[in-house]
């Protein structure tokens, strides 16, 4: 009777461990068209806007544009076939690296230096990447192409964004971006609904609770749109930006003095939804990659 | 009869105990549904349906600071009732510290949440820290009440840690601990009334990595890591004389309690100026402390083992009988034994993320070493928890099987979810973000198995002694009566140590 009980017992335990699963893309992955175009770019104009968990006044005094959305394992193939082509990038042990002329070093407590050479900008055998490389061009993985592109560090970011005439957004740009001028914690206003972004448990249609990591959703994908039964709320930013919190965290361009950690704004599908307020950082190495990091660009008017 | 129940509950040491255990009872119980798997399973939702907590974004920060606060001020009272109820001090000390802390806490605890979660008025924030300010007398009058160098206080019997002239060094370890304490609460007081004039509400874990910190940051960093610790001494303090320690092992671990003490509390303190050297003078005290805690182990062990043979008429027992002895209470050997596993979840784990730090920690995402900070300090305070509720487990009069089931649940149940939380916190050490999945899962699930068996065992026996408050005759009036204060005119405790001694016999432990 002891060891029937002890059995009941430890048998869901075994269940629902044995249901976890690794990162590994999906075959046949569910695809949706949301109707937001990743290649578009949103106007933010200068002025000032409240900043930071405490809302401190933060002066913007130019004018710059940001992409609407994440950038695209589709738009990060594109411009890996024709960054190799330049030579812009290389690939060495089966690595797409990079140079970078390094940070200035300060020799602070803790601060590591990251030297000129070459970086490391996406590792083409971790199971998280979306993409393929067969030997002649990058691909993204079918059902992916409208998926943000993960699994790339601070350098490939960086590099995508200069390659096409922009930059990594500051993080003040980031958060200017996300939450306009009148204080809101998330950048479609006051309160978070599981209908409002990718975050961890939000129910979406790429997410199981227990046994998976859960997925990416295509960029734009909270734009009101139902999806299968799945009923979004059209969530932009005041400027009209799309995934500006969950889904993934998003790279941002900033150096600081005595610190060699970049920094991540807007939390991701791993995160509980109170890591998505638009004021929440993240940092890391910037060779780190992970399933839950991305980046968008940001560029003058007009170029 | 009602009024000797209040009185039970709110006078003696026991009920006092009882009180304030199920006060933070019902605030985890309730509040722990707004974070973790509640938040996936629509629990949390449902509870501020049901409540009308205000959860603003904007807000959490201090909302959490209000909560840490309105718990940490119920874990101290219940130190210093088990401290005012273990050690001699005049009668009207004992009532006044008493009836201080129990206004002040509890005044806190209602006030910080109502203002917190229920609405923003202030008249409630101005009670909140009336509240605290009143805990803090409270620590004032035990500080005076456990001076030690009354002659009346001086050890009797030369077993006891002591100097030449004979003063107790125990009591000087409680006494430099109360000390300790409240110049590390001025410490978080002086800055928190900068609140709003330079100050802001944050959490330490948000500022890791920051290479500049304001000295008002830094002196909250110190302020609620030196609370934690002091609390942590206090409660070894007190095992201690729950055990009777004494002899050689106690005359060495005294003194250096003593030292511990005040060496971690500097250390602490110098984290404002002096940051970068904070952590070696911290280091140099835990070293003290941690050695007078395991100087306490092994008197508790060997006690327990020599008792145990004793009673069973063995006078030299092989390995498998001194075993049996040793685990014969789950109460007495889990409250040290929780000492010992405490290294495992927290001492060692942060000596390993110091030495490594820069080499493995901070190559991780921000929100990794995160987790290991946060965790870390939460199966601190729970272990302290665990520790509290077992020595009073005890005082309560837990017996024979259920004193068994109680204990080693709160053992097991315990060790297995503070294990899985360090392996969490840990996990980046052997696992990629990538493929964390499954060993989230599988800790996650250990955790909350763990947790929920805590706490179903915490609301049985907090179950057991509410229906006692309804008989008639039940253990409450026993207790009360044993205080010496079964009677109206009495002044609340005559003797110098109210608390009775616990079981120490099989016969009195399986009874």
């Amino acid at each position: 009777m002891k060891r029937a009980f002890l059995w009941l017992v430890l048998l869901p335990v075994f269940a629902i461990g044995c249901a976890a699963s690794s990162v590994s893309p999906e075959e046949s992955p569910r695809t949706f068209d949301t109707g937001i175009d990743p290649g578009g770019w949103a106007l933010v104009p200068a002025g000032e806007f409240l900043m930071g968990l405490h809302g401190h006044a933060m002066m913007v005094d130019y004018d710059y544009e940001i992409m609407i959305t994440t950038v695209t394992n589709a738009q990060y193939a594109t411009y890996l076939n024709e960054a190799l082509a330049a030579g812009v990038i290389k690939i060495v042990d089966n690595q797409v690296i990079g140079y970078y002329p390094g940070d200035e070093f300060h020799g602070y407590r803790h601060e590591e230096e990251i030297a000129a050479g070459d970086w490391p900008h996406v590792l083409l055998d971790d199971p998280g990447l979306r993409l393929r490389y067969a030997g002649k061009a990058f691909n993204p993985l079918k059902g992916y192409e409208n998926r943000p592109m993960v699994q790339v560090t601070w350098f490939g970011a960086k590099s995508y964004c200069e390659f096409f005439g922009g930059r990594l957004p500051t993080e003040v740009e980031w958060e200017k971006a996300a939450r306009g001028v009148d204080g809101r914690p998330f950048p479609w206003g006051y309160e978070i609904q599981p209908e409002n972004a990718n975050f961890y448990s939000s129910h979406d249609l790429f997410e199981k609770i227990v046994g998976k990591l859960g997925d990416t959703t295509p960029v734009g994908f909270y734009n009101g749109n139902n999806y299968d039964g799945f009923q979004t709320i059209d969530s932009p930013s005041p400027y009209g930006l799309y995934d500006m919190a969950g889904n993934v965290w998003q790279w941002t361009g900033d150096i600081y003095q005595g610190a060699h950690y970049r920094y991540m704004r807007g939390g991701s599908k791993a995160d509980y939804g109170y890591n998505l307020r638009v004021w929440t950082r993240n940092n890391s190495h910037p060779d780190y990659v992970s399933p839950n990091v991305g980046f968008r660009c940001v560029r003058s008017p007009g170029d | 009869m009602l009024t000797k129940r209040f009185r039970f509950l709110f006078q003696s040491t026991k009920g006092l105990v009882l009180v304030a255990i199920a006060m933070i009872s019902l605030i985890s119980a309730l509040w722990g549904m707004l974070s973790g798997p509640m938040v996936e399973w629509g629990v949390t939702d449902a509870v501020i349906k049901l409540t009308g907590m205000d959860l603003s974004p904007t807000e959490r920060e201090g909302r959490i600071i209000l909560l840490y606060h309105t718990i940490a001020v119920a874990v101290v009272a219940i130190e210093v009732y088990l401290i005012t109820g273990t050690l001699p001090m005049r009668d009207h000390q004992r009532s006044m510290i008493n009836g201080t802390i129990t206004v002040g806490y509890l005044t806190t605890m209602i006030f910080g949440l109502w203002f917190g979660y229920f609405g923003h008025n202030f008249v409630f924030h101005g009670l909140y820290l009336f509240g605290l300010s009143l805990v803090f007398f409270a620590g004032i009058l035990l500080t005076i009440a456990l001076w030690p160098l009354r002659e009346e206080y001086y050890v009797k019997d030369p077993a006891y840690a002591h100097t030449r002239r004979g003063v107790d060094l125990e009591r000087l370890a409680f006494f430099t601990m109360a000390v300790t304490t409240l110049g590390s609460a001025l410490f978080g007081a002086v800055t928190g009334s900068f609140w709003g004039n330079g100050h802001e509400a944050f959490l330490a874990e948000d500022l890791i990595r920051e290479p500049h910190k304001t000295a008002l940051q830094l002196a909250i960093i110190g302020h609620l890591h030196i609370m934690l610790t002091l609390i942590g001494v206090a409660i070894t303090l007190l095992i201690g004389r729950w055990f009777d320690f004494k002899g050689p092992l106690h005359k060495i671990a005294m003194p250096f309690m003593i030292i511990g003490t005040v060496v971690i509390t500097l250390g602490a303190w110098a984290v404002v100026p002096i940051e970068e050297i904070a952590h070696w003078i911290i280091y140099g005290g835990s070293v003290f402390v941690l050695m007078a805690g395991l100087f306490l182990v092994i008197f508790a062990w060997r006690k327990l083992i020599r008792d145990g043979l004793a009673e069973r008429g063995i006078q030299k027992g092989n390995f498998v009988q001194g075993l049996k002895a040793l685990l014969r209470d789950p109460l007495r050997f889990g409250s040290t034994w929780q000492m010992v596993f405490m290294n495992f979840n927290v001492s060692f784990v942060g000596i390993f993320v110091a030495v490594k730090l820069d080499e493995i920690f901070r190559v991780w995402p921000a929100r990794d070493e995160r987790v290991i900070l946060t965790g870390h300090w939460h199966v601190l305070s729970a272990i302290i928890a665990s520790i509290i509720l077992m020595y009073y487990a005890d005082l309560a009069g837990l017996k024979g099987r259920a004193r068994q089931v109680f204990g080693w649940v709160l053992i097991i149940a315990s060790d297995v979810a503070f294990g899985s939380a360090t392996v969490f916190e840990m996990k980046r050490l052997f696992v990629s973000e990538a493929e964390q999945q499954p060993i989230v899962n599988w800790t996650m699930l250990l955790i909350e198995i763990g947790l929920a068996s805590v706490l179903i065992v915490l609301a049985a026996f907090m179950i057991w002694r509410l229906v006692d408050l309804f008989k008639r005759k039940g253990r409450w009036a026993t207790e009360l009566a044993e205080e010496g204060l079964d009677t109206p005119t009495k002044l609340p405790i005559s003797l110098t140590t109210p608390l009775g001694s616990s079981p120490t016999t099989e016969a009195e432990v399986q009874s």
